[in-house]
Protein backbone atom coordinates (compact mmCIF):
# COMPACT_ATOMS: atom_id res chain seq x y z
CA UNK A 1 0.00 0.00 0.00
CA UNK A 2 1.48 3.90 -0.90
CA UNK A 3 1.37 6.15 1.86
CA UNK A 4 3.10 9.18 2.10
CA UNK A 5 2.73 11.59 5.11
CA UNK A 6 0.15 14.69 4.97
CA UNK A 7 -1.14 17.25 7.05
CA UNK A 8 -4.39 16.74 8.47
CA UNK A 9 -7.23 19.10 8.44
CA UNK A 10 -10.28 19.08 11.11
CA UNK A 11 -12.71 18.54 7.85
CA UNK A 12 -10.79 15.52 7.51
CA UNK A 13 -9.04 16.67 4.35
CA UNK A 14 -5.61 16.35 3.36
CA UNK A 15 -2.59 18.18 2.73
CA UNK A 16 0.74 17.33 0.81
CA UNK A 17 1.77 20.69 1.93
CA UNK A 18 1.41 23.20 4.98
CA UNK A 19 1.60 26.70 3.40
CA UNK A 20 1.12 29.64 5.36
CA UNK A 21 -0.70 31.83 2.85
CA UNK A 22 -1.03 35.70 2.58
CA UNK A 23 -4.23 35.93 1.02
CA UNK A 24 -5.64 39.28 -0.20
CA UNK A 25 -9.35 40.25 0.24
CA UNK A 26 -10.08 41.84 -2.54
CA UNK A 27 -7.57 43.99 -5.70
CA UNK A 28 -6.34 46.77 -3.37
CA UNK A 29 -4.99 44.52 -0.93
CA UNK A 30 -3.14 42.79 -3.41
CA UNK A 31 0.20 43.96 -3.93
CA UNK A 32 0.74 44.02 -0.48
CA UNK A 33 0.18 40.58 0.27
CA UNK A 34 2.23 39.12 -2.98
CA UNK A 35 5.33 41.61 -1.69
CA UNK A 36 4.56 40.29 2.16
CA UNK A 37 4.67 36.76 0.79
CA UNK A 38 7.89 37.33 -1.02
CA UNK A 39 9.71 38.65 2.88
CA UNK A 40 9.30 35.51 4.48
CA UNK A 41 10.86 32.12 2.83
CA UNK A 42 8.04 29.46 2.42
CA UNK A 43 5.29 32.01 2.70
CA UNK A 44 2.92 32.00 -0.81
CA UNK A 45 1.04 35.16 -1.66
CA UNK A 46 -2.19 35.26 -3.56
CA UNK A 47 -3.46 37.98 -5.91
CA UNK A 48 -6.60 38.55 -7.62
CA UNK A 49 -8.96 41.34 -9.20
CA UNK A 50 -11.94 40.69 -7.43
CA UNK A 51 -13.42 41.38 -4.26
CA UNK A 52 -14.65 45.15 -4.56
CA UNK A 53 -17.60 46.95 -6.82
CA UNK A 54 -18.90 42.99 -7.77
CA UNK A 55 -22.40 42.26 -8.28
CA UNK A 56 -24.52 38.75 -7.98
CA UNK A 57 -22.17 36.11 -9.61
CA UNK A 58 -18.83 37.76 -9.60
CA UNK A 59 -19.15 38.78 -6.10
CA UNK A 60 -20.57 34.93 -4.71
CA UNK A 61 -17.88 33.59 -6.94
CA UNK A 62 -15.06 35.92 -5.56
CA UNK A 63 -16.30 35.44 -1.89
CA UNK A 64 -16.64 31.31 -2.61
CA UNK A 65 -13.05 31.20 -4.28
CA UNK A 66 -11.43 33.13 -1.35
CA UNK A 67 -13.50 30.82 1.48
CA UNK A 68 -12.22 27.89 -0.69
CA UNK A 69 -8.59 28.82 -0.82
CA UNK A 70 -8.39 30.28 2.62
CA UNK A 71 -9.31 27.01 3.98
CA UNK A 72 -7.63 24.53 0.81
CA UNK A 73 -6.17 21.22 2.10
CA UNK A 74 -2.62 22.35 1.60
CA UNK A 75 -2.68 25.35 4.04
CA UNK A 76 -1.93 25.78 7.64
CA UNK A 77 -2.54 28.89 8.32
CA UNK A 78 -3.38 31.99 6.76
CA UNK A 79 -2.84 36.32 7.00
CA UNK A 80 -5.94 37.67 5.58
CA UNK A 81 -5.32 40.95 3.80
CA UNK A 82 -7.97 43.62 3.66
CA UNK A 83 -7.93 47.11 2.30
CA UNK A 84 -11.32 47.99 4.79
CA UNK A 85 -13.59 49.13 2.47
CA UNK A 86 -14.11 46.11 0.13
CA UNK A 87 -17.62 44.24 -0.47
CA UNK A 88 -15.88 40.80 0.31
CA UNK A 89 -16.88 39.38 4.10
CA UNK A 90 -14.06 39.76 5.24
CA UNK A 91 -14.34 39.20 8.77
CA UNK A 92 -17.06 35.76 8.03
CA UNK A 93 -13.91 34.39 5.75
CA UNK A 94 -11.40 35.34 9.03
CA UNK A 95 -14.45 33.79 11.23
CA UNK A 96 -14.77 31.05 9.12
CA UNK A 97 -10.87 30.12 8.68
CA UNK A 98 -10.69 30.36 12.48
CA UNK A 99 -13.55 27.64 12.26
CA UNK A 100 -11.53 25.34 10.46
CA UNK A 101 -8.90 24.81 12.96
CA UNK A 102 -6.00 27.04 10.82
CA UNK A 103 -4.48 30.00 12.57
CA UNK A 104 -5.58 33.48 10.83
CA UNK A 105 -4.24 37.05 11.28
CA UNK A 106 -6.38 39.74 10.01
CA UNK A 107 -4.74 43.16 8.52
CA UNK A 108 -7.04 45.97 7.75
CA UNK A 109 -4.48 48.08 6.02
CA UNK A 110 -6.74 51.23 6.76
CA UNK A 111 -6.63 50.85 10.42
CA UNK A 112 -2.83 49.41 10.66
CA UNK A 113 -2.14 53.08 9.12
CA UNK A 114 -1.35 52.47 5.60
CA UNK A 115 0.53 50.35 3.65
CA UNK A 116 3.84 50.44 5.24
CA UNK A 117 2.96 49.66 8.54
CA UNK A 118 0.54 46.93 7.51
CA UNK A 119 3.28 45.20 5.22
CA UNK A 120 5.48 44.81 8.81
CA UNK A 121 2.29 43.73 10.54
CA UNK A 122 1.67 41.21 7.82
CA UNK A 123 5.21 39.75 7.62
CA UNK A 124 5.35 39.56 11.39
CA UNK A 125 1.90 37.95 11.11
CA UNK A 126 3.00 35.37 8.12
CA UNK A 127 6.30 34.76 10.79
CA UNK A 128 4.48 33.68 13.33
CA UNK A 129 1.71 31.46 11.62
CA UNK A 130 4.39 29.56 9.69
CA UNK A 131 6.19 28.89 13.43
CA UNK A 132 3.22 28.10 14.57
CA UNK A 133 1.73 25.90 11.48
CA UNK A 134 5.34 24.04 11.97
CA UNK A 135 5.08 23.02 15.70
CA UNK A 136 1.19 21.93 15.73
CA UNK A 137 1.15 20.17 12.49
CA UNK A 138 -0.92 16.70 12.85
CA UNK A 139 1.14 14.32 9.96
CA UNK A 140 -0.35 11.03 9.35
CA UNK A 141 0.68 8.63 6.90
CA UNK A 142 -2.50 8.73 3.98
CA UNK A 143 -2.37 7.63 0.36
CA UNK A 144 -3.58 8.14 -2.62
CA UNK A 145 -7.62 8.61 -2.52
CA UNK A 146 -6.27 11.25 -0.59
CA UNK A 147 -5.30 13.31 -3.76
CA UNK A 148 -7.77 15.57 -5.70
CA UNK A 149 -5.69 15.90 -9.06
CA UNK A 150 -6.78 18.14 -11.35
CA UNK A 151 -5.71 18.15 -15.05
CA UNK A 152 -4.66 21.30 -17.33
CA UNK A 153 -3.17 22.13 -19.87
CA UNK A 154 -1.71 25.34 -21.26
CA UNK A 155 0.36 26.49 -23.91
CA UNK A 156 -0.26 23.29 -25.83
CA UNK A 157 1.57 22.41 -29.50
CA UNK A 158 1.06 19.25 -31.54
CA UNK A 159 2.74 17.09 -29.37
CA UNK A 160 0.64 18.04 -26.02
CA UNK A 161 -2.49 15.86 -27.80
CA UNK A 162 0.32 13.22 -28.85
CA UNK A 163 2.58 12.41 -25.76
CA UNK A 164 2.07 14.51 -22.66
CA UNK A 165 -1.97 14.21 -22.40
CA UNK A 166 -2.00 10.53 -23.00
CA UNK A 167 0.93 9.99 -20.52
CA UNK A 168 -1.32 11.94 -17.94
CA UNK A 169 -4.06 10.21 -18.92
CA UNK A 170 -2.43 6.95 -17.99
CA UNK A 171 -1.27 8.83 -14.58
CA UNK A 172 -4.58 9.13 -14.59
CA UNK A 173 -6.21 5.72 -14.73
CA UNK A 174 -4.00 4.33 -12.10
CA UNK A 175 -4.69 7.53 -9.44
CA UNK A 176 -8.52 6.21 -10.32
CA UNK A 177 -7.43 2.50 -9.99
CA UNK A 178 -6.19 3.74 -6.43
CA UNK A 179 -8.90 5.42 -5.16
CA UNK A 180 -7.94 9.28 -5.75
CA UNK A 181 -10.07 12.37 -6.90
CA UNK A 182 -9.20 13.32 -10.35
CA UNK A 183 -10.91 16.34 -12.10
CA UNK A 184 -10.63 17.11 -15.99
CA UNK A 185 -11.94 20.93 -16.52
CA UNK A 186 -11.84 23.68 -19.22
CA UNK A 187 -15.18 23.56 -21.00
CA UNK A 188 -14.13 25.55 -24.00
CA UNK A 189 -12.10 22.58 -24.75
CA UNK A 190 -14.08 19.81 -25.25
CA UNK A 191 -15.81 21.73 -28.28
CA UNK A 192 -15.55 19.47 -31.32
CA UNK A 193 -14.19 16.64 -28.79
CA UNK A 194 -18.29 15.61 -27.82
CA UNK A 195 -17.85 12.02 -29.49
CA UNK A 196 -15.01 11.58 -27.17
CA UNK A 197 -16.64 12.01 -23.95
CA UNK A 198 -19.73 10.32 -25.88
CA UNK A 199 -17.93 7.11 -26.02
CA UNK A 200 -16.98 7.48 -21.88
CA UNK A 201 -18.52 4.66 -20.41
CA UNK A 202 -19.46 6.67 -17.71
CA UNK A 203 -23.26 7.66 -16.40
CA UNK A 204 -25.42 9.33 -19.43
CA UNK A 205 -26.56 11.77 -16.71
CA UNK A 206 -23.21 12.99 -16.07
CA UNK A 207 -22.28 13.36 -19.93
CA UNK A 208 -25.63 14.83 -20.90
CA UNK A 209 -24.30 17.33 -18.22
CA UNK A 210 -20.72 17.91 -19.97
CA UNK A 211 -22.55 18.01 -23.31
CA UNK A 212 -24.86 20.45 -22.70
CA UNK A 213 -22.39 22.66 -20.86
CA UNK A 214 -19.89 22.64 -23.98
CA UNK A 215 -23.29 23.55 -26.08
CA UNK A 216 -23.50 26.47 -23.52
CA UNK A 217 -20.01 27.88 -24.33
CA UNK A 218 -20.40 27.13 -27.59
CA UNK A 219 -23.58 29.40 -28.00
CA UNK A 220 -22.01 32.53 -25.94
CA UNK A 221 -18.94 32.18 -28.83
CA UNK A 222 -21.25 32.20 -31.44
CA UNK A 223 -23.34 35.30 -29.46
CA UNK A 224 -20.03 37.37 -29.52
CA UNK A 225 -20.55 36.92 -33.38
CA UNK A 226 -16.40 36.85 -33.44
CA UNK A 227 -13.69 35.02 -35.85
CA UNK A 228 -12.05 32.79 -32.82
CA UNK A 229 -8.62 32.08 -34.74
CA UNK A 230 -5.80 33.35 -33.49
CA UNK A 231 -8.10 33.08 -30.16
CA UNK A 232 -8.34 29.86 -29.92
CA UNK A 233 -6.14 28.54 -31.25
CA UNK A 234 -3.86 30.65 -29.62
CA UNK A 235 -1.16 32.08 -32.03
CA UNK A 236 1.80 30.39 -29.94
CA UNK A 237 -1.11 26.84 -30.45
CA UNK A 238 -0.53 27.82 -34.01
CA UNK A 239 3.12 28.09 -34.33
CA UNK A 240 2.71 24.97 -32.58
CA UNK A 241 1.17 23.04 -35.57
CA UNK A 242 -2.48 23.21 -34.05
CA UNK A 243 -4.85 24.29 -36.72
CA UNK A 244 -8.20 24.47 -34.95
CA UNK A 245 -10.14 24.44 -31.92
CA UNK A 246 -11.38 20.97 -32.51
CA UNK A 247 -8.12 19.58 -33.40
CA UNK A 248 -6.38 21.58 -29.94
CA UNK A 249 -9.69 19.61 -28.17
CA UNK A 250 -9.21 16.51 -29.33
CA UNK A 251 -5.53 16.16 -27.99
CA UNK A 252 -6.86 18.02 -24.54
CA UNK A 253 -9.06 15.18 -23.45
CA UNK A 254 -6.52 12.83 -23.46
CA UNK A 255 -5.56 13.38 -20.21
CA UNK A 256 -8.94 12.04 -18.86
CA UNK A 257 -7.70 8.91 -19.29
CA UNK A 258 -10.23 6.00 -19.79
CA UNK A 259 -12.38 6.11 -16.54
CA UNK A 260 -15.73 6.81 -16.96
CA UNK A 261 -16.96 10.40 -16.08
CA UNK A 262 -18.36 9.78 -11.92
CA UNK A 263 -19.34 13.32 -11.43
CA UNK A 264 -20.36 16.68 -13.05
CA UNK A 265 -18.82 19.97 -10.79
CA UNK A 266 -19.89 23.75 -11.12
CA UNK A 267 -17.06 25.86 -11.13
CA UNK A 268 -15.03 25.70 -7.64
CA UNK A 269 -17.44 22.94 -6.53
CA UNK A 270 -15.73 20.61 -4.16
CA UNK A 271 -14.76 17.41 -5.93
CA UNK A 272 -17.43 15.08 -3.73
CA UNK A 273 -16.45 11.48 -5.42
CA UNK A 274 -13.13 9.15 -6.16
CA UNK A 275 -12.97 8.87 -10.11
CA UNK A 276 -13.10 10.96 -13.04
CA UNK A 277 -14.81 14.35 -12.33
CA UNK A 278 -15.53 17.22 -14.62
CA UNK A 279 -15.36 20.61 -13.75
CA UNK A 280 -17.40 23.57 -16.17
CA UNK A 281 -14.37 25.92 -16.06
CA UNK A 282 -13.16 28.51 -18.71
CA UNK A 283 -10.16 27.40 -20.98
CA UNK A 284 -7.39 29.82 -19.70
CA UNK A 285 -5.31 27.61 -17.54
CA UNK A 286 -4.98 29.95 -14.58
CA UNK A 287 -8.81 30.49 -13.90
CA UNK A 288 -9.24 26.84 -14.72
CA UNK A 289 -6.97 26.04 -11.92
CA UNK A 290 -8.65 28.06 -9.74
CA UNK A 291 -12.07 26.93 -9.83
CA UNK A 292 -10.16 23.19 -9.26
CA UNK A 293 -8.26 24.66 -6.68
CA UNK A 294 -10.90 25.91 -4.85
CA UNK A 295 -12.38 22.28 -5.54
CA UNK A 296 -10.36 20.77 -3.33
CA UNK A 297 -7.57 20.28 -5.86
CA UNK A 298 -3.79 19.58 -4.21
CA UNK A 299 -1.70 18.70 -6.76
CA UNK A 300 -2.02 19.54 -10.72
CA UNK A 301 -0.59 17.75 -13.14
CA UNK A 302 -0.12 20.72 -16.42
CA UNK A 303 1.08 20.08 -19.84
CA UNK A 304 2.44 22.24 -22.24
CA UNK A 305 3.95 22.02 -25.60
CA UNK A 306 5.09 25.33 -25.79
CA UNK A 307 6.38 25.67 -22.14
CA UNK A 308 4.81 27.30 -19.45
CA UNK A 309 6.29 28.80 -16.40
CA UNK A 310 2.73 28.85 -14.84
CA UNK A 311 2.14 27.05 -11.50
CA UNK A 312 -0.75 27.51 -8.79
CA UNK A 313 0.04 29.27 -5.53
CA UNK A 314 -0.91 26.64 -2.75
CA UNK A 315 -1.17 23.73 -5.17
CA UNK A 316 1.81 21.51 -6.26
CA UNK A 317 1.97 22.03 -10.32
CA UNK A 318 3.60 19.47 -12.38
CA UNK A 319 4.63 20.31 -15.54
CA UNK A 320 4.76 17.87 -18.42
CA UNK A 321 6.18 18.66 -22.23
CA UNK A 322 5.92 16.11 -24.78
CA UNK A 323 8.57 18.41 -26.72
CA UNK A 324 12.13 18.00 -26.32
CA UNK A 325 13.20 20.98 -27.76
CA UNK A 326 10.83 22.93 -25.06
CA UNK A 327 11.80 20.43 -22.20
CA UNK A 328 15.61 21.47 -22.94
CA UNK A 329 15.31 25.18 -23.95
CA UNK A 330 12.78 25.49 -20.32
CA UNK A 331 14.61 22.96 -18.03
CA UNK A 332 13.90 24.91 -15.36
CA UNK A 333 10.06 25.64 -15.61
CA UNK A 334 9.39 21.88 -16.95
CA UNK A 335 9.66 18.93 -14.45
CA UNK A 336 8.60 16.03 -16.96
CA UNK A 337 9.61 15.15 -20.81
CA UNK A 338 7.57 12.90 -21.69
CA UNK A 339 8.83 12.94 -25.89
CA UNK A 340 10.51 9.48 -25.35
CA UNK A 341 7.37 8.32 -26.64
CA UNK A 342 8.38 9.64 -30.54
CA UNK A 343 11.35 7.38 -29.90
CA UNK A 344 9.59 4.49 -29.42
CA UNK A 345 9.38 4.81 -25.57
CA UNK A 346 5.73 2.88 -24.59
CA UNK A 347 3.02 4.68 -22.97
CA UNK A 348 2.44 2.75 -20.04
CA UNK A 349 6.42 3.33 -19.31
CA UNK A 350 5.70 6.86 -19.39
CA UNK A 351 3.11 6.77 -17.43
CA UNK A 352 4.12 4.75 -14.27
CA UNK A 353 7.17 7.33 -14.46
CA UNK A 354 4.95 10.23 -14.06
CA UNK A 355 3.09 8.13 -11.74
CA UNK A 356 5.99 7.64 -9.88
CA UNK A 357 6.56 11.65 -10.10
CA UNK A 358 3.52 12.58 -8.31
CA UNK A 359 4.48 10.35 -5.22
CA UNK A 360 7.62 11.90 -4.70
CA UNK A 361 6.04 15.00 -5.19
CA UNK A 362 3.16 14.29 -2.41
CA UNK A 363 5.61 13.28 -0.72
CA UNK A 364 7.28 16.97 -0.57
CA UNK A 365 9.23 17.54 -3.36
CA UNK A 366 9.34 20.88 -4.97
CA UNK A 367 7.62 21.24 -8.36
CA UNK A 368 10.10 23.93 -10.91
CA UNK A 369 7.20 26.32 -10.06
CA UNK A 370 7.39 26.02 -6.47
CA UNK A 371 11.24 26.23 -6.77
CA UNK A 372 10.20 29.53 -9.17
CA UNK A 373 7.92 30.77 -6.85
CA UNK A 374 6.30 31.45 -10.36
CA UNK A 375 2.06 31.51 -9.24
CA UNK A 376 -0.72 32.95 -10.53
CA UNK A 377 -4.56 32.31 -9.99
CA UNK A 378 -7.32 34.81 -11.47
CA UNK A 379 -11.33 34.10 -10.92
CA UNK A 380 -13.87 34.45 -13.70
CA UNK A 381 -15.84 37.67 -14.33
CA UNK A 382 -18.67 37.73 -16.07
CA UNK A 383 -20.60 40.63 -14.92
CA UNK A 384 -20.20 44.37 -15.31
CA UNK A 385 -17.34 46.06 -12.79
CA UNK A 386 -19.92 48.94 -10.81
CA UNK B 1 8.71 5.91 -37.72
CA UNK B 2 8.46 10.04 -39.33
CA UNK B 3 4.83 10.21 -39.50
CA UNK B 4 1.98 9.45 -37.23
CA UNK B 5 -1.25 8.46 -38.57
CA UNK B 6 -3.63 8.16 -35.30
CA UNK B 7 -6.63 6.82 -36.89
CA UNK B 8 -7.11 4.48 -40.22
CA UNK B 9 -9.74 7.57 -41.00
CA UNK B 10 -7.50 10.14 -40.89
CA UNK B 11 -6.11 12.13 -44.02
CA UNK B 12 -3.43 14.17 -42.57
CA UNK B 13 -0.40 12.71 -40.73
CA UNK B 14 1.72 14.75 -37.83
CA UNK B 15 5.53 14.71 -38.43
CA UNK B 16 7.18 13.62 -35.86
CA UNK B 17 10.59 15.04 -37.55
CA UNK B 18 11.15 17.59 -39.89
CA UNK B 19 10.69 16.69 -42.85
CA UNK B 20 12.11 17.77 -46.43
CA UNK B 21 10.51 18.69 -49.49
CA UNK B 22 10.88 15.54 -51.75
CA UNK B 23 10.60 12.93 -49.06
CA UNK B 24 8.84 10.26 -49.61
CA UNK B 25 6.76 9.18 -47.08
CA UNK B 26 3.93 6.10 -46.58
CA UNK B 27 4.44 6.36 -50.57
CA UNK B 28 3.01 9.97 -50.55
CA UNK B 29 5.73 12.33 -52.07
CA UNK B 30 6.27 15.39 -50.13
CA UNK B 31 5.76 18.58 -51.99
CA UNK B 32 6.28 21.06 -49.13
CA UNK B 33 8.53 20.91 -46.17
CA UNK B 34 6.29 19.55 -43.19
CA UNK B 35 7.98 20.71 -39.80
CA UNK B 36 8.02 18.77 -36.46
CA UNK B 37 4.27 18.86 -35.08
CA UNK B 38 2.58 20.11 -38.54
CA UNK B 39 0.23 18.18 -40.96
CA UNK B 40 0.44 16.35 -44.28
CA UNK B 41 -2.24 15.63 -46.53
CA UNK B 42 -2.14 11.87 -47.19
CA UNK B 43 -4.58 11.95 -49.83
CA UNK B 44 -5.88 15.07 -52.00
CA UNK B 45 -8.67 16.60 -50.39
CA UNK B 46 -11.38 18.70 -51.94
CA UNK B 47 -12.45 22.19 -51.20
CA UNK B 48 -14.96 21.76 -48.46
CA UNK B 49 -14.12 18.62 -47.43
CA UNK B 50 -13.76 17.51 -43.99
CA UNK B 51 -9.70 17.14 -42.48
CA UNK B 52 -9.81 13.72 -40.39
CA UNK B 53 -7.28 13.71 -37.61
CA UNK B 54 -7.90 10.92 -34.43
CA UNK B 55 -10.16 10.05 -36.27
CA UNK B 56 -12.39 13.24 -36.34
CA UNK B 57 -12.97 16.23 -38.13
CA UNK B 58 -10.77 19.04 -36.96
CA UNK B 59 -11.92 21.09 -39.61
CA UNK B 60 -12.61 22.07 -43.87
CA UNK B 61 -10.48 22.55 -46.28
CA UNK B 62 -10.17 26.08 -47.44
CA UNK B 63 -9.00 25.06 -50.74
CA UNK B 64 -8.01 21.90 -52.85
CA UNK B 65 -5.10 20.22 -51.16
CA UNK B 66 -3.12 18.06 -52.68
CA UNK B 67 -1.54 14.93 -51.10
CA UNK B 68 1.75 15.79 -49.76
CA UNK B 69 1.38 19.44 -49.09
CA UNK B 70 1.53 21.10 -45.63
CA UNK B 71 -1.85 21.64 -43.96
CA UNK B 72 -2.62 24.18 -41.54
CA UNK B 73 -4.03 27.23 -40.85
CA UNK B 74 -3.41 28.92 -44.63
CA UNK B 75 -5.97 25.52 -46.01
CA UNK B 76 -7.78 24.91 -43.60
CA UNK B 77 -10.33 26.30 -40.85
CA UNK B 78 -11.98 25.46 -37.56
CA UNK B 79 -16.22 25.52 -37.88
CA UNK B 80 -17.08 25.30 -34.28
CA UNK B 81 -17.73 28.28 -32.81
CA UNK B 82 -17.26 30.73 -35.27
CA UNK B 83 -19.75 33.52 -34.98
CA UNK B 84 -18.26 35.41 -37.88
CA UNK B 85 -19.75 32.32 -39.91
CA UNK B 86 -23.16 32.63 -39.10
Amino acid sequence: MISFPCYMRDDGSAGIRNYTAIIPASVCAAPLALKAAFRVDGVVGLSHKGGCCQIGNDYKRTTWILRKLCTHPNVGGVVLVALGCEGTPWESIAEEIEKSGRPVELIHIQRAGGSKKAMEKAVQAAEGIKERTAKTAVIRERGIKDLTVGLECGGSDATSGLSANPVIGRAADELVRQGAKVILSETTELIGAEHAIMANTGAPRIKQKIIDAVKRVENEFLKAGEDIRGTQPTPGNIEGGLSTLEEKSLGCVYKAGTNPFVDFLEYGEPARKSGLSFMDTPGQDVESMTGMAAGGANLFLFSTGRGSPVGFPLVPTVKITGNEATYTRMIDDIDFDSSGIFRGKPLDELGQELFDLILQVSRGKQTKSELNEYYEMGIPKREITL
Amino acid sequence: MRILILNPKDNVGTALQDLPEGSWINGILLRENIPFGFKTALSDIGEGDKIIKYGEPIGIALTRISAGELVHVHNIQGIRGRGDLL
